[in-house]
């Protein structure tokens, strides 16, 4: 792809190139809730795409005022939950239930007589495939959770940022990417600084 | 930091569901912004350790290694160093399995189920109770470990190919203690973590040294607090807490089950699922409390876990408290009215007989001592509040005694009584596994943040936009807080 051809399709491309292409985006600095959830609106209505609010605790109002969308993630867990219901009742069927001719003797299913009762018996199975659904589930809300958030991630540009160190203790930022076909560097850095920002840095890729 | 003013209150206050006529204390204390909470949570592991504290993992550690020294006795041994005997085949370390496991169940309705509530009180205190459970789970699953007859075969208890052509038996209710509480033992690790990556972030952030760095860093996954995590963060942080609470209470239905499923009188009984619960419950609270009292006062973080905490959790010990003492009151009225004469005779034997003394050590320490939280005076008295924990947890370590050792030493027929007595290794054994309990939480309260700093940040009032409906109830006691003290 040639230099020109970019150009024409990411108009910033252009922008970078004039400042030496370093810049990852900005990063602004809020000392509370209030200036930043007035600052995430202002950014969401001047057509940003590619920006994250950043804070020590989730500030409630802060998914509508930077329009976001509901997580998928409830889904994934149902998905989950059924799929450890459904192998709690095959492996308590298999194991229990069935003994099947041609088949290893090691994998086959083994019949216990206990008193009489039959080999099917569903309501003693209940804890086994309950216990299972539970942890299926679980599984799907940790580790769906942490794959939507594409974490661990240990490399982020913000990370490299002292100021930035805050984030996780009482400071709240937001940062937006060069990349974003909105972003031109002196406009969004003016546009920061009027929604309150008490510091703005640029961040190194 | 925005400070409170009267006509910023306006907005909220409207919320009618706010109880007007309680007052209540805010859930931190003193001029606090998000900074003094880092500071002072981060303080418990960046400062020096209190003398106390070196003291107290000294003594955990010699109790722990002498757990192992009896665990490696018994393996090269066999049971027989044990007390057990036919008929009390379970003995001492099913007793400490079912008061291990009962503890952890605190840690998960603090955390899960308060949660799911919205009590917003339980922000402080829902860190180390959670660890509490993990600690708590560890001790249990060591003694069906050792418990087995030959140690060294505990992976028969899963599902997996094997050259004898066997698989458990998904029947019995012993198997499905191995799904419970290894389910338990799982969702409550997960949970737990969960809650901590933003604040193992917060240490990774603050930390000066490099190993601190690297080993925070690792851990903290490269957190980073941004608006689109936290929002799917928190969606999953409510799921688990949805699915850690049906849970938790499954495990110790399942773990009653083992009695409740056998006919041996004593055991066989309806009630066992919720007052096993119920005891669990109580049993915790009463170790949270008794974690608490020092903790807070060691690592100077009173302004977090403040009286309201403790009071709040005082309230849950009586309540839970009287749900058991009626489950007891039940059992006996039960065997009465059923004209079943060994039920009859069971429990006429347990203030009769030869562990009468067992039994009445467990009414006082369980029914009659926690009653003194009644009164508000008293359970405000830390002495008062760290003796009646101490008691209830003495007291639900007999009330297993009482279920286990009283029941199988009295059976159906006179020829098959028998009689138990622990022997040295069990007690030193039961002492040890306290000394893994303290050992492990002792290095939890220096190496990983004890408070959920994220979530206190987040209860505090400066930390909502105006008009959040979440914050009215909360902005309003602090307001009501301030207006007391200058009238005073």
């Amino acid at each position: 792809m040639s230099e020109d051809h970019r150009a024409i399709q990411d108009p910033q491309t252009h922008l970078d190139a004039a400042e030496g292409a370093t810049s990852w985006g900005v990063l602004a600095e809020f000392d509370d809730v209030e200036t930043l959830l007035s600052a995430a609106e202002q950014v969401r209505d001047a057509g940003f795409r590619r920006w994250e609010a950043y804070s020590p605790f989730p500030v409630h109002g802060l998914d509508a005022a930077m329009g976001h969308q509901y997580t998928k993630l409830p889904w994934i867990v149902l998905a989950c939950g059924l799929t450890g219901m459904l192998s709690g009742i095959l492996l308590t069927w298999y194991t229990n239930a069935t003994s099947f001719e041609g088949i290893p003797y090691a994998l086959r299913g083994y019949l216990f007589h206990i008193s009489g009762k039959p080999f099917w018996s569903f309501p003693a199975f209940i804890p086994p495939i309950f216990e299972l659904t539970i942890l299926f589930s679980a599984f799907g809300a940790f580790f769906g959770m942490l794959a939507m958030n594409r974490l661990p991630m240990f490399y982020h540009p913000v990370l490299k940022n002292l100021r930035f160190r805050r984030a996780t203790q009482d400071k709240f930022f937001i940062g937006i990417e060069a990349a974003d076909p909105a972003f031109d560097s002196s406009k969004t850095v003016d546009l920061l600084r009027s929604a309150g920002a008490t510091a703005i840095e640029e961040l190194e890729p | 930091m925005t400070t409170l003013s009267t006509d910023k209150l306006s907005g909220p206050i409207v919320d009618t569901t706010v109880d007007e006529t309680i007052e209540r204390p805010p859930l931190v204390l003193g001029e606090t912004d998000f900074m003094d909470v880092t500071d002072s949570v981060c303080a418990m592991i960046e400062n020096k350790a209190p003398i106390g504290w070196w003291l107290a993992l000294l003594v955990s550690v010699s109790l722990f290694g002498l757990l192992q020294v009896l665990i490696l006795f018994l393996v090269l041994t066999g049971v027989g160093v044990w007390g057990n005997n036919i008929p009390v085949a379970w003995g001492f370390p099913i007793v400490n399995f079912v008061f291990w496991v009962g503890i952890g169940h605190a840690g998960t309705l603090i955390s899960a189920i308060l949660y799911l509530f919205r009590q917003k009180w339980r922000t402080a205190i829902n860190r180390f109770a959670e660890a509490m459970t993990i600690f708590a789970v560890i001790c249990a699953l060591i003694w069906p470990g050792i418990h087995i007859g030959r140690p060294w075969l505990p992976y028969w208890m899963f599902p997996y190919p094997n050259q004898m052509g066997m698989w458990p038996q998904f029947r019995s209710p012993l198997l499905w203690d191995v799904f419970a509480v290894g389910t338990y033992f799982t969702v409550s690790l997960l949970f737990w973590y969960m809650g901590m990556i933003p604040d193992i972030a917060t240490l990774r952030d603050r930390s000066k040294s490099k190993i601190r760095q690297i080993a925070y860093g690792v851990f903290s996954l490269g957190w980073r607090g941004s608006n689109r995590h936290w929002h799917r963060y928190e969606r999953a942080y409510l799921l688990l807490a949805a699915l850690a609470t049906p849970l938790v209470l499954s495990v110790h239905s399942v773990v009653s089950f083992d009695f409740a499923v056998s006919q041996v009188p004593g055991w066989h009984s309806t009630i066992f699922p919720p007052y096993f619960v119920a005891g669990a419950v109580f049993g915790g609270f009463a170790m949270v409390i008794l974690l608490a009292i020092p903790c807070r006062k060691w690592f100077k973080i009173e302004h977090i876990i403040t009286a309201r905490h403790m009071e709040n959790m005082a309230k849950i010990m009586l309540s839970t408290g009287l749900i058991v003492s009626l489950a007891y009151a039940t059992e006996f009225f039960v065997a009465w009215y059923s004209m079943n004469r060994y039920e009859q005779f069971t429990f006429e034997n347990y203030y009769t007989g030869p562990y009468a003394w067992a039994f009445g050590m467990l009414m006082f320490c369980n029914v009659i001592f926690p009653q003194l939280l009644w009164f508000k005076k008293l359970r405000n008295n830390m002495t008062i509040l760290f003796l009646a924990s101490v008691s209830v947890t003495i007291g639900m370590w007999f009330e297993r005694f009482w279920i286990i050792i009283m029941s199988l030493t009295r059976d159906f027929v006179p020829s098959s009584w028998g009689s138990y007595w622990p022997s040295w290794v069990d007690i030193g054994m039961f002492a040890g596994s306290f000394g893994l309990f303290f050992t492990l939480f002792l290095l939890f309260v220096r190496f990983l943040p004890s408070v959920n700093m994220a979530e206190v940040r987040a209860v505090m009032p400066q930390a909502h936009g105006e008009g959040d409906p979440w914050i009215a109830s909360e902005v309003h006691d602090r307001a009501k807080a301030m207006e007391r003290e200058a009238h005073s």
